[in-house]
C-alpha cells in the first residue's frame, strides 16, 4: 500500500473533483468536507511519500507498469527535491481551502461547486508537475493547472475577473506552446521523453548535446516557463489575474502558481539538461542573473508605487521570482544559490499564502482593498495583524522567519559566485520591503489621521463615532476562525521552516549531489 | 577552553523579561499588579545577573548553544558570557529597575494612554537588550539587534500624533535601513570569508583571513555603520528623532541599552571579529578612529546650540558614544578598558539626566533649556542630581565618568595618537559647555515673573527616587569602582 502513495497524491484530489462534480452540484454543503478530506489523504500521502525519499533516495513509479522509456510513458520519480515541495503544495491547499469555508459574495452565487472542482483539479496539476518524470506529460499537468487557474481567476463575480483571466490565458498558452515547442526539439533530437533518459543521452552522446537543436531546444522551454513564472519583462499577466481574482482563489495561485514553475525550470536544468550542460554555455548564466537583478528591482519599484494591498503583493512576487531565477543561475561553485534558490520556493510559500490570507481577510471581512483604509486595523483586528506582521517580517527578511535564510543562502551563493549585483540586488529589495510593510504597520498602528498631542482616548473614541456606519455593516471585530486558523498555521510555519532550515537544506542538497535511484517495481 | 562553563544562566537571564509579558497582558486591568509583576521582572533579571557574577570574575566563561539552532548555516543560536557582556548587562539590568520605578512615576504623573503596551514592549527590549549582551555568535548578535529596533518602534511612537510619527519613521529607517543595506552583508561577507565560522568564543574570526588593505576597510566600516545605534556620524539623526518617545524610554534605551547595544556590537567587531592584531596590522582602525572623533567633535558642537534639553542630552550620548568606538578603534590596552568602562559610566551619568529631564516636564511642563532659569530653587534634589550626571558625563571627580575618561586619555598617549589625544581633552570641554550653563541657570539666575518663587515642588517621589539613586550611584562608581576594573582586565588581559 505505502508504495503507492505517489499516485494516490494524484488520485485523492482527482476522485475528490470527480465526486463534487456528481454530487456536489445538487447538495452543495457536500463540497467542502469531500474536498477537504480529499486533500488531507494527498497531505498525507504526499508527507508518506516525502519521508520515503528522505530515509530512502529517489525512487520512480511507473503507472501501469510500463518501465521502458518508450514513446509517452507515464513515470512518476520522488526524490527529496520534490518530496518538499509535494509537502509544502499540499499544506498551502488544505490552509488556502480552509479560508474558503465560509462563502464570500463571489461564490454565492450557485458556484460553489464548480469552484471547488478548480481547486482539487488545480492541486492535481501541481502535484503533477512536482513528481513526473516524462516531460512530455509535464507539458499536460501545466496545461492542466493552467486551465484550472483561468476558471479560477474567471470565477469572481466581477467583469474586470473574465478580462484578467482573457489577458493571462493568452500569455499562459503562449508560454506553454512555447514549452511544448521545446519539447518537441528535444524529443527530435534525443528521440526521449523520458527526463532521466533525456539526461542519460545528452550527457552520453556529445553530439546531440553540442547541436544547436537542444539548445534552441532549451532556450524555447525556458522562455515558455518564464512566462508560466512571470519573470520580467514576461509578468503582464500576473498583477490583475492575482489582485482582482476572488480571495479564495489568490490564496490558492499566489503562493504555488509561480513558484511550481520556478520548481520546472530547476528541474528543467538539474534533471533534463543537467547542471555542466546548462552551466557550460559562456555569459548564459551571467545575462539571466542580470535578467534577475534587473526584475528584483522592478519588482520592488512597482510594489513601492501601488496602493492596493494585494496588487502591491503581486508586484512583490515579481521581485521574489527574480531572487528565484538569480539564485537558480548563479552557478557558483557549492550551488549555494540553486540550495537559497529551492528554499526560496518553499519559504516564498509559506510568506506569500500567509501574506495573501491577511489581504484576504482585509477584503471578505472588512471590506479594505487600499492601504490607505488600513488605518488602526492593529487595534481592530489583533490576531490577523500578528500574521500579518510576521508575514511581512518574513518578507523584509528578518530573523528567524524563513525569509531570512533564503536570503542568507541566496546571498552566500552571490558572494561565492562573485555575482555583486545580485548581492546588491537582494539587499536593495529588503530594504524596499521594509519600507513598504512599514509604511502598512504605521497606518496600521497609528490611524489615518494622529491625534494630536496626549489626549488620545478621546479621540480613538471620536474615530468610532466617525466609523459607526461600517462598524454594523461589519459586524465581527476579528475574523472568523475559519480565516484565522490558516493564517496562524501559515504565520507559525514561516517561523518552523526558518528555524528547521537545516534539516531542510539538508534534504535539498542531498537531490543536488547524491543522485541515487532506487526503483521501485510495482505492477 | 577549559575555563568554560556550560549554563543555562544566560539564557533564564535573557528570558525573564520576555517571561513577563504574558502576565503583563493579563494583569492589563489591573495596574497595581502590573507594576508588581514590571519590579519582579527587573528584579529577577538583576539577580540572574548577579548570580553569573562571581563565576566571570574568577575568569570563567560561561556557554549555553541551543544545538538545533540554525543548523543549516552551522551557526547555532549560542550565549556566551564574558567580562564585557558582564558589564553591559549589569548596567542594563540593574538600570531597568530604577528606570521601571521611574517610568510608573512618569507615566502616570502625565495619565499617559496604552500603557500596558509600553510596559509589554518595554520588557521585550530588555529581553532583547540582555540577547545581544549575551550573544555567542555574530549570528545570535544579529538577531537580537534586529529585535530590538522592532520592539522599541513601538515605544518610540508611543504618543502616536504626527510628531512620533515622524520620528518613528526616521527611527526605523536608519536603524533598519543600516542593518539590512550595511551589517548584514558584512556579516554574510565574514561568514564567507572565515569559512563557516562566526563564534565569539577563542581568537577572532577573522584573525587567520588574507584579508586586504581595502576588503578589510569595507568590511569594518559596514559593521560600523551597520551597527547605526552606536549614532556614528553620518548615521545619527535617528537619535534626536527618537526623543519624541516618553521619556522613560529615551531614558533607558536612548541613553543605556539602544545606543550601548549599538557602541557593544561595534567593540565585539573590533576584539572578536577582526581581532587587535589584525586592525593594528592593517591600519585600517585609524579611519575609524577619526570618523569616531569627527562625531564627538561634531555632535558636542551641535549640542551647544539645541535649546530643547532632551534633544541636547540625544546630541551629547552621540558624541559620549563615539568615544567608545574611538577608545575601542585606539586598540591600545588602556584605551580599550577605558571604552569598556565608559559603557557603565556614562550609562549612569546620562540615564540620570535624562530622569531629570522627565522630572522636570513632570513637575512643571518644561521643555526647554531657556525655561529653566531659577528652577533649580523648586527642584533642588532633581538640579543637584543634574548637576551630578553633568558632572559625570563632563568627566570630573568625584564620579565615574573621570575614569573611564582617563583611561581613554592614558589609551590614546599609549597609542601614540596624540591629535585623538586632544579631541577628548577638546571635547570635554566642549561637554562643560553645554551642561553646566544649565546648572548655573536653574540654581543662580532669577526666577521669571509670573513663577512662584518659594516652595519646593519637585516631581512624584516614583520620579525623584530613581534619579537621586543613579547619581549616586555615579559617584560610587568613582569610589568602588573595583568590580568594573575586573571586568575590564579580564577583557583586556585575555587578548
Amino acid at each position: 500500500m505505502l508504495e503507492q502513495l505517489p499516485a494516490v497524491i494524484l488520485l485523492a484530489p482527482l476522485f475528490g473533483a470527480l465526486l463534487i462534480s456528481l454530487f456536489g452540484l445538487r447538495e452543495r454543503r457536500a463540497c467542502f468536507p469531500v474536498a477537504f478530506a480529499s486533500l488531507l489523504i494527498a497531505l498525507a500521502s504526499a508527507i508518506g511519500a516525502g519521508t520515503r525519499a528522505f530515509t530512502g533516495g529517489a525512487y520512480d513509479y511507473f503507472i501501469g507498469g510500463w518501465e521502458e522509456p518508450l514513446g509517452i510513458g507515464i513515470v512518476l520519480r520522488v526524490d527529496s527535491l520534490n518530496g518538499l515541495l509535494l509537502i509544502a503544495i499540499a499544506v498551502v491547499a488544505v490552509l488556502a481551502l480552509i479560508f474558503t469555508i465560509r462563502p464570500s459574495s463571489e461564490k454565492d452565487e450557485g458556484k460553489t461547486a464548480y469552484f471547488y472542482i478548480l481547486f482539487l483539479l488545480l492541486c492535481v496539476g501541481l502535484f503533477g508537475i512536482t513528481i513526473t518524470g516524462d516531460a512530455f506529460n509535464l507539458f499536460v499537468l501545466i496545461e492542466v493547472s493552467a486551465l484550472t487557474s483561468y476558471g479560477l481567476v474567471a470565477i469572481g463575480s466581477s467583469r474586470r475577473c473574465k478580462m484578467a483571466a482573457f489577458h493571462y490565458l493568452l500569455m499562459g498558452t503562449v508560454g506553454a506552446s512555447f514549452y511544448l515547442l521545446g519539447v518537441g526539439y528535444l524529443y527530435l533530437k534525443t528521440g526521449s521523453l523520458n527526463i532521466q533518459d533525456i539526461n542519460t543521452i545528452l550527457a552520453t552522446n556529445a553530439v546531440v548535446s553540442e547541436s544547436p537543436g537542444v539548445t534552441t531546444a532549451f532556450i524555447l522551454i525556458l522562455v515558455g516557463i518564464w512566462i508560466k513564472m512571470a519573470f520580467f519583462p514576461l509578468y503582464g499577466w500576473l498583477p490583475n489575474a492575482y489582485s482582482y481574482c476572488p480571495s479564495g482563489s489568490a490564496c490558492l495561485l499566489a503562493p504555488l502558481m509561480t513558484k511550481v514553475s520556478v520548481y520546472v525550470m530547476i528541474r528543467v536544468m538539474l534533471s533534463i539538461f543537467g547542471l555542466e550542460w546548462v552551466f557550460g554555455h559562456p555569459g548564459w548564466s551571467d545575462l539571466v542573473v542580470w535578467l534577475a537583478v534587473i526584475a528584483i528591482l522592478a519588482g520592488s519599484i512597482m510594489a513601492l508605487a501601488q496602493r492596493e494591498i494585494k496588487r502591491m503583493l503581486c508586484y512583490l512576487i515579481v521581485a521574489e521570482i527574480g531572487y528565484m531565477v538569480g539564485g537558480a543561475w548563479l552557478n557558483d561553485p557549492n550551488l549555494w544559490g540553486l540550495t537559497g534558490a529551492f528554499y526560496h520556493i518553499l519559504a516564498d510559500a509559506m510568506m506569500t499564502l500567509c501574506l495573501f490570507l491577511t489581504a484576504g481577510i482585509f477584503f471578505k471581512y472588512r471590506g479594505i482593498s487600499e492601504i490607505a483604509d488600513l488605518d488602526g486595523i492593529f487595534k481592530k483586528m489583533p490576531l490577523t495583524s500578528i500574521g500579518f506582521v510576521i508575514g511581512a517580517l518574513a518578507m523584509i527578511g528578518v530573523p528567524p522567519t524563513c525569509g531570512f535564510f533564503s536570503k542568507f543562502y541566496l546571498i552566500r551563493g552571490g558572494i561565492e559566485g562573485g555575482q555583486w549585483e545580485y548581492v546588491a540586488a537582494l539587499l536593495i529589495s529588503s530594504l524596499v520591503n521594509a519600507v513598504l510593510f512599514f509604511r502598512i504597520f504605521e497606518i496600521a498602528y497609528f490611524g489615518k489621521k494622529p491625534a494630536e498631542g496626549h489626549d488620545h482616548e478621546h479621540n480613538h473614541e471620536h474615530e468610532h463615532e466617525h466609523e459607526a456606519p461600517a462598524q454594523t455593516v461589519l459586524p465581527a471585530r476579528e475574523a472568523p476562525l475559519s480565516a484565522l486558523i490558516p493564517l496562524l498555521a501559515a504565520a507559525a510555519l514561516i517561523l518552523l521552516v526558518g528555524i528547521f532550515n537545516g534539516q531542510i537544506v539538508e534534504l535539498i542538497r542531498v537531490a543536488f549531489e547524491i543522485p541515487s535511484t532506487v526503483v521501485s517495481n510495482l505492477r | 577552553m577549559e575555563n568554560t562553563v556550560t549554563s543555562f544562566l544566560p539564557v533564564l537571564a535573557c528570558l525573564a523579561s520576555l517571561a513577563a509579558v504574558p502576565l503583563l497582558l493579563i494583569f492589563r486591568k489591573e495596574i497595581f499588579m502590573r507594576e508588581l509583576v514590571t519590579f519582579g521582572a527587573g528584579i529577577a533579571k538583576f539577580a540572574l545577573v548577579l548570580a553569573m557574577l562571581p563565576l566571570i570574575l574568577e575568569g570563567k566563561v560561561l556557554e549555553y548553544t541551543f544545538v538545533n539552532g540554525f543548523a543549516g548555516i552551522n551557526v547555532p543560536i549560542a550565549f556566551r558570557v564574558d567580562g564585557l557582556s558582564m558589564i553591559f548587562a549589569l548596567v542594563a539590568s540593574s538600570l531597568w529597575i530604577a528606570t521601571s520605578l521611574y517610568s510608573v512615576g512618569y507615566m502616570r504623573g502625565l495619565k499617559e494612554h496604552a500603557q500596558t503596551r509600553f510596559f509589554v514592549f518595554f520588557a521585550i527590549s530588555l529581553c532583547a537588550t540582555l540577547g545581544v549582551a549575551f550573544a555567542g555568535n555574530l549570528l545570535t548578535l544579529y538577531l537580537f539587534y534586529e529585535m530590538l529596533s522592532l520592539a522599541t518602534w513601538p515605544l518610540v511612537t508611543h504618543h502616536q500624533d504626527k510628531e512620533a510619527r515622524s520620528g518613528g519613521r526616521t527611527y526605523l529607517s536608519y536603524l533598519l535601513g543600516t542593518s539590512i543595506g550595511f551589517a548584514l552583508p558584512a556579516l554574510i561577507f565574514t561568514y564567507v570569508k572565515s569559512g563557516g565560522d562566526l563564534s565569539f568564543g577563542g581568537a577572532a574570526i577573522l584573525a587567520e583571513s588574507d584579508l586586504g588593505y581595502w576588503p578589510g576597510l569595507f568590511l569594518l566600516l559596514g559593521f560600523a555603520f551597520g551597527f547605526s545605534k552606536a549614532g556614528m556620524m553620518p548615521f545619527h539623526s535617528w537619535l534626536p528623532g527618537a526623543m519624541v518617545a516618553p521619556t522613560p524610554v529615551s531614558a533607558l534605551l536612548h541613553a543605556v541599552a539602544v545606543v550601548k547595544v549599538g557602541v557593544f556590537c561595534i567593540i565585539r567587531v573590533v576584539t572578536g571579529v577582526f581581532g587587535i592584531d589584525l586592525l593594528g596590522r592593517l591600519g585600517i582602525n585609524l579611519v575609524l578612529c577619526w570618523i569616531a572623533a569627527f562625531t564627538v567633535i561634531t555632535s558636542s558642537l551641535i549640542a551647544l546650540s539645541q535649546d530643547n534639553l532632551k534633544r541636547r542630552l540625544a546630541f551629547s550620548t552621540i558624541g559620549q558614544l563615539s568615544y567608545i568606538i574611538l577608545g575601542v578603534a585606539l586598540l591600545s590596552e588602556h584605551a580599550v578598558a577605558g571604552s569598556m568602562m565608559h559603557i557603565a559610566m556614562h550609562a549612569f551619568g546620562k540615564i540620570t539626566l535624562f530622569f531629570c529631564a522627565g522630572a522636570i516636564f513632570v513637575a512643571c511642563g518644561k521643555k526647554y533649556v531657556s525655561q529653566l532659569d531659577g528652577l533649580g530653587r523648586r527642584m533642588p534634589v532633581t538640579f543637584a542630581a543634574f548637576a551630578i550626571g553633568a558632572i559625570s558625563v563632563t568627566g570630573l571627580p568625584p564620579t565615574g565618568g573621570l575614569l573611564s575618561k582617563f583611561y581613554l586619555v592614558w589609551g590614546a598617549a599609549e597609542a601614540g595618537q596624540i591629535a585623538l589625544l586632544c579631541v577628548f581633552l577638546v571635547s570635554s570641554v566642549l561637554n562643560g559647555a553645554y551642561f553646566f550653563p544649565i546648572v548655573y541657570r536653574a540654581f543662580f539666575k532669577p526666577t521669571p515673573e509670573g513663577e512662584a518663587t518659594t516652595g519646593i515642588r519637585e516631581a512624584p517621589l516614583a520620579c525623584v527616587i530613581p534619579l537621586a539613586v543613579t547619581a549616586i550611584g555615579s559617584v560610587l562608581l568613582f569610589f568602588f569602582p573595583g568590580t568594573l576594573l575586573e571586568l575590564t582586565d579580564l577583557m583586556v588581559g585575555k587578548k
